[in-house]
Formats: structure tokens, sequence, C-alpha cells
């Protein structure tokens, strides 16, 4: 075994199983710097990964080829945005309980959406094998770097955008007045207010943000790994954006660290099983092996990781 | 005049609306699909109650959806989120089928017991991992305990296939009769639904929550710690320990359900190739019910009755039983924003008493 190729190929099947986690995670960053838990990004995703499925597949019905993924992608970033306004209603608007008004998206996602599929596909619980789907991309050039062309530099047009995205987000949250903004209606609400940024408006863009985001996120899973929209393709996946996000201290950067940590994680189980060695290992405990990883990387190294101060909290301008 | 407005702000109206208002949009999208939502909610309930067989297999539906639902209360009340009913659940199961299989020969009074009591506490230990490491290294449980959902998983998925596995089989061997929990008398009378002693269990387990948590003085400080940590703390209250031990009752609850359903229903356990979604669904439940216990008891029934007779609701009226979790959103939604449910009943509140705001 050419241990070059492998490395290569490990990190770049480490970046396919890490795409929708940095879009599920960045979503959730803008939605809890703004004050507002998502723990609707699980649900989010799935919204997006059907919107995809069905429009990529009616797309390429209509003859758009190429560009039906695209469109595909487009529709779950708006059907993504329209999910959560449920959530930045309820819990912005109508001030209910942040985690109860994300619990209602997960479960909404996943009931109509199986719905939908039922009554579109004639009663199948899965989408129609999409025709057209994202490929992998060489960049020129810099595809032919050793071990790190193959590495970074041929993957799937998703996972550039989602990398984009790490230190757009970064530059956003952290380099911009919008950010600043944003942070400070998570960290102080009323001083923001008194600032003159108005806090309801701040919170309702954060969420928005966070559903296209997430959306994103559940439409690279359909567009790329599954090629199909099915009640299992999103599972537990945004909870392990949440992870990462948390991981990653609600950084933008931090998050892409923890959700490559975990994407890494699940490609090593695909190449364990290349050694000798790893015969001796029960399979279960190769499978285990990302999230006890997690907990004892957090216990060890991490520890307490401190979240918006204002997160989860309704904005009451009443309140002192 | 008083009384009505009384029984408006009342917690029990806020609900019921709520469950009204989540039908109702049910229907509604019944309607867009063009289902016909009359014909679809009458052979849900006829699913349930049309016979014996049915009812039975709804009670054992509720079962399991009560302690999850208790298990995700239980840790709201003390300030903790747990997401990890799946995860408690889960270990619960596991150990409950190894202290089936592998001690079996004791008689059925010790064995069906100790079954369910090392379940609940294998349970309760899982749960308490996640806690000791919030209060000893300030980890969110939210994290951990996702991280613990994975992890048990696959050391379920381990135990079964290397301790008690039925070979050839993606299932352990059948549990034995001694460590059944079945109770068979009320089986035979439900025409063979599979009724066992776990409906009990959770309804004590609900009067437990309920004493322990408004009638002792450790629930006091569980619930003190829950409302401010900092106060509790301030007060002399051992913010870690209580932490602990609310994960530890909180799993304790999901491992009883995990337990029962192995003990009680499947009599095996298979190998899962997902988590079950049971303890997602027990953060439904306790949300229905509003985190009290009671609440969460009538939580779980309406979730148990919901889903179990989604499949009528497909049978009789072709509406895909998926349609059924858009109505337990609904529901959900709707208790969470008591604004929206006060909205749709603010003009018939009006007409009673004018001028007041509710």
């Amino acid at each position: 075994m050419d241990w070059v190729t492998t490395l290569g190929q490990l990190m770049n099947t480490t970046l396919v199983f890490s795409t929708a986690l940095i879009f599920g995670a960045l979503g959730g960053i803008f939605s809890e710097r703004s004050g507002v838990t998502n723990i609707g990004i699980e649900g989010l995703m799935t919204f997006g990964a059907f919107a995809a499925a069905v429009s990529t597949h009616f797309a390429g019905e209509a003859g758009m080829g190429v560009a039906s993924p695209w469109i595909g992608l487009i529709t779950a970033l708006i059907v993504g945005v329209l999910a959560s306004l449920i959530h930045a209603l309820a819990s912005i608007t109508f001030k209910a309980d942040q985690i109860i008004s994300g619990i209602v998206i997960n479960f909404l996602a996943t009931g109509s959406t199986l719905y939908m599929v039922k009554l579109i596909f004639h009663g199948d619980g899965e989408t129609a094998l999409l025709k057209n789907v994202f490929n992998k991309v060489a960049i020129p050039w810099l595809s032919k770097i050793p071990i790190i062309g193959e590495g970074l530099f041929h993957n799937y047009p998703t996972t550039y955008l989602a990398i984009i995205l790490v230190f757009v987000a970064y530059f956003v949250l952290f380099k911009t007045p919008f950010g600043l903004r944003l942070r400070a209606v998570g960290e102080h609400p009323s001083a923001a207010d008194t600032a003159g940024v108005n806090v309801k408006r701040m919170r309702y863009i954060g969420v928005m943000i966070s559903g296209a985001l997430a959306a994103l996120g559940g439409a690279t899973v359909t567009l790329t790994t599954t090629s199909t929209f099915a009640h299992n393709t999103i599972s537990g996946q945004g909870f392990i954006a949440i992870a990462a996000m948390i991981f990653g201290k609600w950084n933008p950067i931090g998050a892409f660290g923890a959700a490559a940590f975990f994407g890494f994680s699940q490609a090593i189980r695909s190449y364990v099983s290349l050694f000798a060695w790893s015969n001796s290992i029960p399979q279960e405990f190769i499978y285990m092996l990302p999230y006890v990883l997690t907990i004892i990387v957090l216990v060890a190294a991490v520890g307490r990781s401190r979240a918006p101060s204002a997160l989860g909290e309704p904005y009451d301008p009443g309140k002192r | 005049m008083n009384k009505i407005f009384k029984i408006f702000s009342s917690s029990i109206v806020v609900p019921i609306t709520a469950i009204v208002m989540g039908l109702i949009v049910g229907a509604i999208i019944m309607l867009f699909g063009g289902y016909d939502p009359l014909l679809a909610y009458q052979s849900l309930f006829s699913q349930v109650f049309g016979n014996l067989y049915d009812f039975g297999e709804t009670l054992r539906e509720i079962t399991p959806l009560i302690l999850t639902g208790l298990a995700v209360a239980f840790a709201f009340r003390a300030g903790l989120f747990n997401i990890g009913g799946e995860g408690q659940f889960i270990i619960g199961m596991t150990a409950a089928s190894f202290i089936g299989i592998k001690l079996s020969g004791l008689p059925a009074i010790i064995h069906a017991p100790l079954a369910v009591i090392v379940g609940g506490i294998a349970g309760g230990l899982w749960a308490a991992l996640a806690g000791y490491i919030k209060a000893k290294r300030g980890v969110n449980e939210v994290i951990t305990t996702i991280m613990l959902n994975w992890t048990a998983l696959y050391l379920g998925n381990y135990v079964v296939m290397h301790f008690l596995l039925l070979p050839g089989q993606q299932r352990s061997e059948d549990l034995p009769e001694s460590a059944s929990i079945t109770i068979q008398w009320i089986s035979d009378l439900f025409s063979n639904a599979r009724i066992h002693w776990g409906m009990l269990l959770a309804v004590l387990a609900a009067v437990f929550f309920y004493i322990f948590l408004w009638k002792t003085k450790q629930g006091y400080e569980l619930r003190a710690v829950g409302l401010n940590p900092h106060a509790a703390e301030y007060a002399g209250m051992n913010v870690g320990k209580n932490v602990v031990k609310a994960m530890f009752i909180s799993g304790m609850f999901a491992g009883l359900a995990g337990a029962c359903q192995v003990l009680g229903v499947f009599h095996y356990q298979s190998v899962l190739s997902g988590t079950p979604g049971i303890g997602f669904d027990g953060i439904a439940v306790a949300l229905i019910g509003m985190n009290h216990p009671f609440g969460v008891l009538l939580g779980g029934i309406l979730f148990g009755v919901l889903t179990y007779g989604s499949a009528g609701m497909s049978f009789g009226a072709g509406v895909p039983p998926e349609l059924i979790r858009i109505v337990i959103g609904s529901i959900i939604f709707f208790i969470a924003a008591p604004g929206i449910v006060r909205f749709v009943l603010k003009p018939l509140y009006l007409k009673r008493k004018k001028g007041k705001v509710l």
C-alpha cells in the first residue's frame, strides 16, 4: 500500500465527511451568537437534504443537466431560510422556549419531508436516485501537489464552498460591524438595544442565516454522498454539528477543526480495516472511536466552553 | 366571569387548545395532499380503540414514552438538557438482556426484578457519567450525551454480538421465561397484546418524580440548582453533586424504559443499525407535559395514541403515517408558544370580559 496515496485519500475522505458538519456547525454559530439556541439544526439539515433532492430531480427531468445540483443547492437554501423562520417566529416573536421550538423544527422536518416524498414519489419512502449530482473537481496545478493535492484540491465543489464559508463566517462575525452587532445581541441584548441595535431583527437574521447554512449542509449529503433522500439520510448529523459548534467554542475556525476531527474519525474507519492488526479489535470499538475520542479530548484539554451569555433567553426590553 | 378568566389562563386550556390546533394543522396538510382528514382521524382513533388487542398495544407504545419523557423532564428541572435518553435506553436494554440471559436459572421472582433494577441503574450510571464530566470539567452535557448515545449504540451491539448472540442471527438469544415481566393474564385479556409491568412502573416513576422533587429536601436542592446554580452554590449547596444526582435519576428512568422494552416486549435484543429514537421522542413528551411528571403521563399517552394510531390512519385513509409527526410538532409548537394560543383565544375571551388583556 502506497502510504502517500493513502494519506491523501484519507484527507480527502475526511473532508467529504466533514462538509455537511461544517455547514451545520456554521449555521449553529450564527444562530447562537445572536442568542438563539438552535437544537433544530438536524431538522434544518433534513429540510435542506429533502429540498435539494426533490428540486435536483425535477431540474434533471426538465433537462437542466449539470446545472441541476446547483438549483438543488439554491432551493435548499431558500427552504432552509423559510423553515428557520418557524423557529425564529416562535422563539423571538412569541418568546417560546428556544429548545422547544428547535425540537419542533426536528419533528416537523422528519414528518413533513417524508410526507411530501410519499406524495411526490407515489408512496415510496425515498426520492428517485438522482441522475445529476456533484462530481469531484480537481483544481488545476494545486491538485498535482503530493498528498495535499489529492487531499485538499480534488474534491466536491460543496466542500470547497464549505471551507471558504468558514473563513467568510469568521470575517463576518469578528471583523464587520454586522458581526459585532450580532454578537452583542447574543451577549448583552439590552446593552445592544441601548446602543441602537434592533435586537429582534438581528436575531431573526442570525436564525435565517443558520437555516440557510444548515440546509446547505443537508443538501451536500444528498448531492454528494447519498444521491437520494430517505428517512435516514440525516440521522444525527445535525446533533454532531451542534457538538462541533460547542467543541469549537462558537468560533467558525474552531468548529471547522471540530468538524474535521469528526470527519477524520469517520474516515479512518474505512482505512483502519486495511491494516492486519485491526482485525484483533472488534469493529464496534472502531465505530465508537470518534465519539469516545471527543469525550476524552473535551475532558482532557478543552474544558469549559462558554456559550454566548444571553443564549436561550428571549429578549424582553422591560426586564433589567 | 373570574372563573372563566382563571380557566383560560390555567395550564390546562393551553395544552388542550394546542392539541386541537395541532390536529387542525394536520387536517389542513392532509387536505393539501388530497386526503380526507375526517376519515383519517376516525381511522386513527379506531386503530387505537377499535379492539382490545390494539388498545393493549397502544399501552405498550405509551410505556417507554412516559419513562423517557420523565427522564428528560427530570433533567430539565435540574437545569440540564439530557439528549442522551437514546443511549441510556440502549444501555438499560443491554444490561437487562445481559442479566436476563446470563443469569438464567434464577427464580422468576428474583430474576425479572433484578434485570429491571440493573437496567435502570446502568442507564443511570451512563447518564451520571455525563453529569460527572459536567460537574468536574464543565463540559456541556448536550455534547457529552450526544456522544454517549453513539457510544452506547456500538457498546450495546458489541455486547450482543460477543456475549449474547443467537448464532447466525443479528440478535441475542431469547430471554428465559424467568426474566419476563409480561403480565400474562392481562395480556390474555387483551388478546395477547404485549402488556407488562412496565406500565405500572412508569406510573410509579412519575409519582416518585413528584414526591422526590417537591416533597424532599434533596428535591428542593435539585430544583434550586436548576433555577439558579450560582444562587444555589451561594446558599451552600453542592452544585456538582446535584448535577450528577439529577443525571443519574434521569438516566435511570430512560434505562428502565429500555429494560422494560426488552424484558416485557421483545424478549431479545437486536443488533441496532441506528439509535432507536425513543430518547428524542422523550424530549417531545416532556415538552408536551410541560416537564411536570403528571403532565408527562398525559403527554406520553397523547404521543403513544397518535403514534400507534398513525398506522390506522395509513390503512384507513391512505395518509402517510409520518404526518403524525407534523401534528405532534405543531402541538409542541403551540404549547411552547402560549402566546400564539392566547392570540387565538383572545377574541373568544374578550367577548366575555371586555378590555382586559391576557
